[in-house]
């Protein structure tokens, strides 16, 4: 019986195996494939039970007990226990901004029996199964306690999880190759799978993720059925695909994309709330989406801060962003402080989506009479300097761009770009917006602390209308990555995070 | 009265004849040369000659060669004749420059390396060192770890070239001394500096043009492989380089991109390495090329 | 003639140091931070400081280094910051695709340069000549990645006589660590004809540019020996024109042949990454760049001191073997 392999393209190279160490989403995936969840998000963003049999919640709402359900095992064979859980959920919330809101409002969470453990609560929270069932980075992966009770900023030495897969770390070639085997002992659920939620039933032997750097080699490899399955074709290869029987273009992520162009709140002139919201005014974007995505399938302009399509879409306080106004962005600019100083624009020219955007905010930027000086840099090098909060002269940096997946964004607790907790707790280019019960934090919190959906969506509305007042980031579009692979597999599941269960190889 | 008729006729002919004669005798020369001089020359124009090479136009994206458009747009809408003319500008100062800083360097070292034991011992043993990186790995590792800009890309390519050239000189230098005029002119009491200008200079720079223009080429081929490894001159000013490697994936579904400074690109080295061969034989044969 | 051997082999000493150190500088003194990358696109300024500690880069330089070369001696390369496999095994894993890249374009470029070059010598002047010297300089004037994708757009994606991208190992069942490349369910597996399928297009890419350069120097070199009196001798001896080639004439010509190849297979090295990174070859190569592009610090410091080791290795027997292709080079 030939051994069922499916070989899949991934949009990067894994360099890190500790999805709770990384918020990597190639490691994000990497832990879909051998780790489990407690809970997981289904296809209407509702947290179901994965590794739980269920949960109860007190009257008062401050304690949850939750129930592991039968066959769990890890890959070397032992059971999972109530303790390796405790452990992995105190370990995830030391480094996610969710854990770390969820072990604020925790008085304690304690072992009953090797099946079960409870939470106890501070204070009533909404947001304890949302958070547990969070299916983007950092994702509550369940580890051995042996292993989850190490440090949290020291990658985790073993990859032995209970997930559907397990990593074969002899066949792993770093920079090329990584090898999945089908846990033949994983217990899937019986529900069907719904987004990372339902059984998560295997059905082919291995599964490698072959790591292509050149998209037209790719593309190539697919074609001539090299590889079956390309995570993240560019969009701009796909019209040389569509005509093709063999290959299957969809979209599978539903929740999209969203693009960010983010300032630095603390460098003039975009210290000043005029000049930042001078770049939504300057923000056109048909014209970011076109450059980067090109095909108008796979993209929709969208003035949502919490992304279109979502239950917290609304397009309030919008105004300035969705219609394009250069005269009144150069006035604004002008108000807010600019005085013909050089603007720095970090371009990292190895992710064509980003570098594409830089692109167009230079040439934006220059339309409003503004001077920018674009740096080229790769990834790597830009996420060390955006984190450095050096003035211009020193070295420092006004702009830079980046995207964040649906899943994060939609929330206002997972949406990091959105938090207002200044130097000291806000996202790289720190916004600063907390005092008071209609900052961006005091509403933030708000929303955390709201269990009813209406006034959710109440709260979160007011808090778009701050954003666009306060310009944390803008909003440069929202798109769909397609996902593209060969007709003959079955069972491809739609979800945010690419899932390898499921799928059949004929 | 015959003579004199004959002799002017001769001095008529004689500078349109002699160009036409050296064309003929050196026909590598000239061919590189002149196209040398048309590259230059867009070079130079290429302002007047198109439109903004960095202007966006997203709604004009990938729009094949046509009219308006000779060598058609790329994925931003950008004009890839534009980009292409404004590339050699780029291209040709990496090039220039490239032989320029090494020729430079290397002739300094080399000579002081003849000329002191001391020097030669420590100095020869980090040009073999250098040598023996793998220039490609030493200049992305440069351009990558200092970061991206037209100056660092011209001293990163710069570097692996000087020992090659500090070899040559060092060579001619000591070749040179042995001989029995410089031996004189010591005893006479000549100076250091007048025996390097009288007599070993001139016989350096015969070999020295010749690696100069080799140089010039492998520089503007390292830029664009740089730039193709993610690690050239910014992609904000456009060098054949960078347009190539931002075009790589459009390969099938926008070959333009890639095709057209890919031609410019081949010309001009072809046109810097034909000069480089017929200097070398038309100068001095013999010395250019033992060390080649 | 021993005792040269051994002179020559220490003077590779103080070499591999100047290099060991020139890396080492090269990468611990400029900007670019490993464990921002390592911390990931959402961690906090505190993570990546936390990271840098773990990982000993806070450590001043003199103190990281000797470190660094205590660890060389006792054969110990290191750990890649990323992966936390060690280097050895990294290189291990990819020196297979790198070498048989290596081996099978050098072979390719020397067989098909040496006879371009002495027949363009022996037909001097002619159009053979004229052509093969264009088809030299062309060589080396296209840039490699052009070669490689019109190769790949005509020879595999048009007439699809070569696959496009990949490597397959020779040897059924693979060693040196790349188990799985050749387990594969319905299509070409390895062994000796994918192998060759798949390696085809690289090395002919990648050799084009050797082709032209030995060609070059082949051709003048039995040019300049054609004009010796000797030859002369043998012709007038009555000896075929052939066997005054292959005998007389390429075998004196030979020093500055072995010498460009050994330079050739140095460039080599370089060429490599390129053709690696557009044919998907899993070699060296890429690792370096790879490794380069995100600042793993052990894995370019190991690879850049294998490099280097191995041109200085090859310059070694190049020169040793001047004794004997020319007995007139005495040391």
């Amino acid at each position: 019986m030939a051994e069922k392999v499916l070989r899949v393209a991934p949009h990067a190279d894994l360099k890190n195996l500790d999805p709770i160490w990384t918020t990597a989403y190639i490691t994000r995936n990497h832990g879909y494939m051998v780790y489990d969840t407690l809970i997981a998000m289904d296809g209407d963003l509702n947290p179901q039970p994965q590794m739980l049999e269920g949960w109860d919640v007190s009257d008062d709402g401050l304690t949850y007990t939750f129930t592991l359900r039968d066959g769990l095992k890890w890959h070397d064979g032992a059971p999972v226990t109530s303790v390796d859980c405790i452990a992995s959920i105190m370990r995830w919330s030391k480094r996610d901004g969710m854990g770390q809101k969820l072990a604020d409002f925790t008085k304690s969470l304690s072992r009953i029996d090797d099946k079960s453990f409870k939470l106890v609560l501070n204070k009533p929270y909404g947001l304890v199964l949302a958070s547990l069932g969070k299916i983007s980075s950092n994702v509550p992966f369940m580890m051995p306690v042996r292993l989850a009770m190490m440090d949290a900023f020291e990658a985790v030495p073993e990859i032995v999880g209970s997930g559907p897969f397990i990593f074969d770390k002899d066949a792993w070639v770093p920079g090329s190759k990584v090898v999945y085997r089908k846990n033949t002992a994983y217990v899937p659920r019986s529900e069907p799978a719904s987004y990372a939620a339902g059984g998560k039933r295997v059905h082919v032997d291995t599964v490698e993720w072959i790591y292509i750097p050149d998209a037209a080699t790719t593309m190539n490899a697919l074609v001539a059925g090299e590889i079956d399955f390309w995570e993240s074709p560019a969009v701009d290869l796909v019209p040389s695909m569509e005509g093709n029987p063999d290959i299957t273009i969809k979209v599978i992520d539903p929740l999209g994309t969203q693009g960010w162009l983010r300032p630095n709140h603390l460098n003039p002139p975009f210290d000043n709330p005029k000049a930042r919201q001078a770049l939504t005014h300057m923000v056109n974007q048909e014209d970011y989406l076109r450059s980067i995505i090109g095909d108008e399938k796979f993209w929709s302009t969208c003035p949502a801060y919490f992304m279109c399509g979502t239950p917290l879409d609304t397009d309030v306080g919008s105004e300035a962003l969705v219609k394009q106004d250069l005269e009144k962005a150069r006035a604004l600019l002008k108000e807010g402080g600019y005085n013909g100083e050089t603007l720095i624009l970090m371009d990292p020219t190895d992710i064509p989506v980003l570098h594409g955007a830089s692109l167009v905010t230079a040439q934006m930027l220059r339309d409003i009479g503004a001077k920018v000086e674009v740096q080229a840099m790769d990834w790597s090098t830009l996420t060390s300097r955006r984190a450095e909060r050096k003035s211009i002269a020193d070295g420092g940096w006004n702009i830079f761009h980046t995207y964040s997946t649906g899943a994060d964004v939609s929330s206002p607790i997972a949406n990091i770009g959105i938090s207002g907790g200044c130097v000291e707790k806000a996202w790289f280019g720190w916004p600063c917006d907390r005092d008071g019960p209609d900052s961006l934090e005091g509403l933030r919190d708000a929303f955390s602390e709201e269990a009813d959906p209406a006034k959710q969506k109440a709260i979160a509305t007011k808090l778009q209308a701050r954003a666009y007042e306060v310009v944390p980031y803008v909003n440069y579009g929202q798109w769909f990555q397609p996902t593209a692979f060969r007709s003959t597999l079955k069972g491809v599941l739609i979800s945010p995070v690419p899932f390898f269960w499921n799928i059949e190889l004929n | 009265m015959e003579a004199i008729a004959d002799q002017s006729v001769v001095v008529r002919e004689s500078l349109g004849a002699r160009v036409w004669q050296y064309c003929r005798r050196h026909p590598t020369i000239v061919i590189g040369a002149l196209l040398l001089l048309v590259m230059l020359m867009i070079a130079l124009l290429a302002s007047y000659l198109t439109v903004d090479p960095m202007k966006l136009n997203p709604i004009k994206r990938l729009r094949v060669p046509g009219e308006g458009m000779l060598f058609g747009t790329d994925m931003y809408g950008r004009d890839v004749f534009a980009r292409t003319l404004h590339g050699s500008k780029i291209s040709l100062l990496v090039g220039l420059s490239a032989a320029a800083v090494s020729t430079f360097f290397g002739l300094t070292i080399g000579l002081m390396a003849g000329y002191n034991r001391l020097f030669d011992t420590i100095v020869m043993r980090f040009m073999d060192g250098i040598m023996a990186i793998p220039s490609i790995l030493l200049a992305i590792a440069l351009v990558s770890l200092t970061g991206a800009s037209v100056g660092i890309v011209i001293v990163a390519i710069s570097i692996p070239e000087i020992p090659r050239v500090v070899r040559l000189v060092r060579s001619v230098v000591l070749t040179i001394r042995e001989q029995p005029y410089v031996e004189a002119a010591i005893s006479v009491g000549a100076r250091l500096p007048k025996i390097l200008l009288r007599h070993i200079l001139p016989n350096t720079l015969a070999p020295l043009i010749v690696q100069a223009t080799y140089v010039c080429a492998s520089a503007m081929i390292t830029e664009a492989i740089l730039s193709f490894l993610g690690a050239g001159t910014p992609p904000d000013i456009p060098s054949w380089g960078n347009i190539i490697a931002e075009g790589r994936q459009y390969f099938q579904r926008a070959p333009w991109i890639i095709f057209f400074p890919g031609i410019f690109l081949t010309i001009t080295v072809l046109a810097v390495n034909i000069l480089g061969d017929g200097l070398r034989d038309g100068l001095d044969p013999r010395i250019a090329r033992q060390m080649r | 003639m021993f005792a040269y051997v051994i002179r020559r082999i220490l003077a590779t000493i103080p070499v591999m140091g100047v290099v060991a150190i020139f890396v080492f500088l090269l990468l611990h003194l400029t900007p670019g931070d490993p464990a921002a990358v390592i911390a990931g696109d959402y961690a906090s300024p505190a993570d990546v400081e936390r990271i840098r500690e773990t990982l000993g880069l806070n450590k001043p330089l003199h103190v990281q280094f000797f470190a660094w070369t205590g660890r060389l001696f006792q054969g110990d390369l290191g750990i890649s910051i990323f992966s936390k496999v060690p280097v050895i095994k990294l290189i291990g894993q990819r020196i297979e695709p790198t070498l048989a890249l290596a081996t099978t374009t050098i072979i390719f470029a020397v067989l098909v340069a040496v006879p371009l070059g002495v027949l363009a010598a022996w037909k001097s002047g002619t159009w053979i000549d004229r052509s093969v010297m264009i088809f030299a300089v062309l060589g080396f004037s296209v840039p490699i990645f052009i070669i490689a994708y019109s190769m790949i757009w005509t020879l595999s994606i048009s007439l699809h006589w070569f696959p496009v991208q990949g490597y397959k190992s020779f040897l059924i069942e693979s060693g040196f660590g790349l188990e799985g490349v050749c387990r594969d369910t319905g299509r070409s597996g390895c062994g000796l004809v994918p192998f060759f399928r798949h390696i085809a297009l690289p090395s002919i890419a990648l050799g084009l540019v050797y082709v032209a350069l030995i060609a070059r120097i082949t051709r003048a070199s039995v040019m300049e020996v054609l004009t010796e009196d000797y030859i002369r001798t043998a012709h007038a001896k009555g000896l075929s024109s052939r066997v005054v080639l292959i005998r007389h004439a390429l075998k004196n010509a030979s020093v500055p042949i072995v010498t460009i190849i050994g330079i050739g297979i140095a460039l080599l090295l370089g060429g490599v990454v390129v053709t690696e990174s557009v044919f998907n070859i899993p070699g060296l190569g890429r690792l370096t760049v790879d490794a380069i592009l995100h600042r793993d610090y052990p894995i370019i410091q190991g690879l850049i001191l294998i490099f280097a080791g191995v041109y200085v290795l090859i310059n070694l027997l190049v020169d040793i073997s001047y004794t004997f292709l020319d007995p007139r080079i005495r040391y």
